[in-house]
């Protein structure tokens, strides 16, 4: 570590302002502080820091993603063999390496754009590289069908990283969630690729391994999707091959969906990890699921088959689709959350029951995670606003009463 | 029976170094100094120049725009220099001791028979009036205020700060004394708050105890949880470290600056209590209890939250109850440190492995920053230090943008920067909260007077 430690204070001068290379400070910073916390002390204030830093909270939160990652690349590959027969001879090992080439490259493409205009407008605005990325550039590929073509993913993360975060002054100054306006932009901007029944489960070959025909019978319909183009009467859910899914099923999520939402056990140990350590806010995260139940469990009583998915069952729902995905990842992002303890419940119940709102009564969108979460975060301010008020009205109660609380 | 308020949120940073409890007279110290900068909003004014010959009590400067506050000399002697800076600031006025301590007679007090502006004038003359402060602004209060009410603070709960309950032994009588001249400046209550049992029985003011753990000995929390401060409204503020002092002027008509400190953190050799003068030089208190090390050590007046970085060869500061030795850190290059388990490492969140060894276990934490500047991203953070009814990051956010109706609506009236200091330090994005709370204040009065 000295050796290396020695020759970055060597090669320093050249990235300071004037150096040769001064055009790429922000980059050199952003490696020298990736390798070695920084020691610069404090000069005013206090003398001791906390020894967290947002590096460390990011970390934390990729890390709490891996379970959800995991089980994602996992479920490609299981979701292929399963479409092309081949499942009962595959072995495991196969299968996970089938998803992890499958999902890799959309890992990679999500970086290595987001990253780049990341360094980009650090240099420009004379900053250090702030972390907010790393977890956004991770979040962008467990959302999106497995078929979504990479040069999209680049051309969406472009877009949300430039108009939902940079433009509004980087990190922490975000209204919206930059990996949901990615998802959104592509949904709006491409929709044949990003729904239907024919990009969640990837029926070709990657990189010339998994070959073979798909199996006669094959419908790669999301459980969501069957919900919304259900006509009859009672809700089936079922697999690509046509046997019936149970709750069980769902919560594992060996289903066909986006990359990393299928599985709610995956999402739920992840949800552990931010909880335990304190990074992720119980009470959004709780709220949620209340909501989301809640509405669910209304609708579930007007049952109607005018709008077949009130007549599942409300836990179904909340194991359904990107519910639980977007209840631990998407809407806990500090950043664009109401940031009041009493404003995080509302935040979340709403979220949770919107989520519910549009999948069951809005046949255009069969799943509503991603607009009830980019809706609320417009509506977070305004939640904020009135608990504050709230507190100001107290506070000039207590000025008419004439002071002191005898 | 005291009332009793307990204090839910906040934090005891665990530091190691805490003093035993046994007193060690200081060193005889040299030179004393009185150092302007401590007194902030204060323009000082010098009264004497280098070679007068001063007592205990001696005015040394007062303030430019306030010329009846006055501020002393803590030792008999001569003064040795007024050292200036840059643009000929005053940084401190030297005094040289002639080992005497001997004191200006300000003669007898009666308090029984004082009224309020005798009480002043005695405060004022004895320059004892600087230890009172006032809120809003968290500055040396105006002598001309009739304050609604008067808030002592009884403990220091701040990390490894000495124990009042100890450190008021034999003093009793002047506490006392001080809370009685108290009473005769406000209309309203003298409140003082303490710990539970800690076994303090004062008479003519109202005892609060609080439970619970740092800032509840910060005034300002105490006076949010009885009796908050309103626009318009004016309450002093003083601790009882200072409090003693005064109340030692009524007692025997001298001033005695002499006051027990701790010596604590984790580069002292032997944590003790220091009996010691305000304005002694460090190195009389530190003396042969610094550890020896090769890296670099931080010394501190006061905590490690709010107090002034200083060296060997600076005094200690007004208003200092202790002096902190902790180590600075620029000398480690930790590598990937915020991918390491981090079991040495303290941090409210549990993102470290140090949550393993639970509550009890101490830490060394030295004056790194541990992380780079950044926008505010978490929330809530500030919320379960802050035990005020108050919204700090919205306050925080309403100072930045200097929003002044929005300032007074959420509470800039109620706080000092003291109050963020726990902020500050659970901060991830690591920005200088009490700095900016300061900033505020001071802008605020310049618009608002």
């Amino acid at each position: 570590m000295e050796k290396l430690r020695k020759y970055i204070d060597k090669i320093k001068p050249n990235f300071e302002p004037g150096g040769k290379f001064a055009k790429l400070r922000s980059v050199f910073e952003g490696f020298e502080t990736f390798l070695f916390v920084p020691n610069t002390t404090s000069k005013t204030g206090v003398h001791v820091h906390d020894s967290i830093d947002s590096k460390r909270t990011m970390t934390v939160v990729i890390l709490a993603l891996i379970p959800a990652l995991l089980f994602g690349m996992y479920n490609v590959g299981y979701q292929h063999y399963m479409a092309i027969g081949e499942l009962a001879t595959t072995s495991f090992f196969t299968i996970f390496l089938y998803g992890l080439l499958a999902v890799l490259p959309k890992i990679v493409v999500s970086y290595v754009v987001g990253l780049g205009i990341e360094f980009i407008s650090a240099q420009i605005r004379g900053h250090e590289i702030q972390e907010g990325f790393l977890v956004s550039g991770m979040l962008i590929p467990m959302i999106v069908p497995i078929d979504t073509p990479l040069w999209m993913i680049a051309v969406a993360t472009a877009f949300a990283v430039i108009f939902a975060k940079e433009i509004f002054g980087g990190t922490g100054m975000n209204i919206f969630n930059v990996a949901l306006i990615t998802r959104a932009f592509l949904f709006f901007a491409y929709p044949s690729k990003m729904s239907g029944d024919s990009v969640f489960v990837r029926t070709s070959d990657t990189f010339g391994m998994g070959a073979g025909n798909v199996v006669e019978g094959f419908s790669g319909a999301t459980p969501l999707g069957q919900i919304a183009t259900q006509t009859s009467g009672d809700v089936v859910i079922t697999d690509t091959l046509g046997s019936q899914l149970s709750t069980w099923d769902m919560f594992l999520g060996l289903i066909p969906g986006s990359i990393g939402e299928t599985s709610t056990l995956a999402i739920l140990i992840g949800a552990a990890i931010l909880l335990f350590t304190g990074i992720a806010s119980w009470r959004i995260i709780l709220s949620v699921f209340a909501g989301g139940y809640a509405m669910a469990l209304l609708a579930n009583t007007f049952a109607s088959t005018t709008y077949p998915g009130s007549m599942l069952c409300p836990i179904d729902h909340l194991c359904l689709g990107g519910f639980a995905f977007a209840a631990v990842f998407m809407a806990t992002d500090p950043v664009t959350a109401a940031r009041t303890n009493v404003g995080k419940y509302i935040y979340g119940f709403l979220i949770g029951a919107i989520t519910i709102v549009i999948r069951l009564y809005n046949n255009g969108y069969p799943e509503g995670a991603m607009l009830a979460v980019l809706l609320m975060n417009v509506f977070a301010p305004l939640i904020d606003y009135f608990v504050v008020e709230s507190n100001i009205k107290n506070r000039l109660k207590r000025v008419k009463k004439g002071g002191a609380n005898e | 029976m005291a009332d009793l308020i307990k204090i839910k949120r906040g934090l005891d940073i665990p530091l190691v170094g805490e003093a035993e409890k046994s007193i060690k007279e200081a060193v005889k110290s040299e030179m004393y100094a009185l150092i302007p900068d401590d007194f902030h909003g204060v323009v000082p004014k010098i009264m004497v120049k280098s070679g007068d010959v001063v007592k205990a009590g001696s005015p040394l400067m007062c303030d430019k725009n306030r010329t009846e506050v006055q501020f002393v000399s803590p030792v008999s002697g001569t003064v040795e220099a007024v050292n200036r800076g840059e643009r000929r600031k005053v940084l401190e006025i030297v005094v040289k001791s002639d080992d005497k301590f001997e004191s200006v007679d300000f003669g007898k007090f009666d308090l029984s028979k004082m009224n309020a502006d005798a009480v002043k004038e005695a405060l004022l003359q004895s320059g004892m009036f600087p230890f009172i402060k006032q809120r809003p602004y968290d500055i040396i209060a105006n002598p001309e205020d009739t304050p609604r009410d008067i808030f002592v603070t009884a403990f220091d709960s701040a990390p490894l700060a000495p124990d009042f309950s100890f450190v008021v032994k034999g003093e009793e009588k002047a506490l006392q004394a001080g809370i009685d001249a108290l009473a005769k400046l406000t209309s309203g209550n003298v409140y003082v708050g303490v710990r539970p049992n800690a076994g303090v029985s004062l008479t003519g003011c109202k005892v609060v105890a609080f439970e619970g753990a740092h800032p509840a000995g910060n005034v300002g929390v105490q006076i949010a949880n009885i009796a908050p401060v309103n626009k318009g409204e004016v309450v002093w503020t003083l601790s009882a470290f200072d409090l003693i002092l005064i109340g030692r002027l009524f007692t025997t008509g001298k001033v005695d600056f002499t006051r027990v400190i701790t010596l604590a953190g984790s580069e002292v050799e032997n944590p003790v209590y220091v009996k010691t003068i305000l304005g002694a030089s460090i190195s009389s208190v530190v003396s042969g209890n610094v550890k020896e090390a090769t890296h670099n050590q931080r010394i501190i007046s006061g905590n490690v939250l709010t107090g002034t970085k200083v060296s060997v060869s600076d005094y200690l500061r007004a208003y200092s109850s202790q002096v902190t030795i902790i180590p600075e850190g620029d000398d480690c290059n930790e590598f990937f440190g915020w991918a390491t388990p981090g079991c040495g490492k303290f941090s409210v969140s549990r993102t470290f492995g140090s949550w393993l060894f639970g509550k009890g276990k101490k830490y060394n934490i030295d004056a790194r920053l541990r992380g780079g500047e950044r926008g505010i991203i978490m929330s809530g953070e500030y919320d379960r230090v802050f035990p005020m009814d108050i919204y700090p990051e919205f306050l925080l956010k309403s100072v930045i943008a200097f929003d002044i109706d929005k300032m007074e609506n959420l509470g800039i009236y109620e706080v000092a920067p003291e109050d963020f200091a726990l902020c500050e330090f659970v901060d991830t994005s690591k920005l200088p909260v009490q700095q900016i709370i300061r900033n505020g204040l001071d802008a605020l009065m310049k618009e608002m007077n």
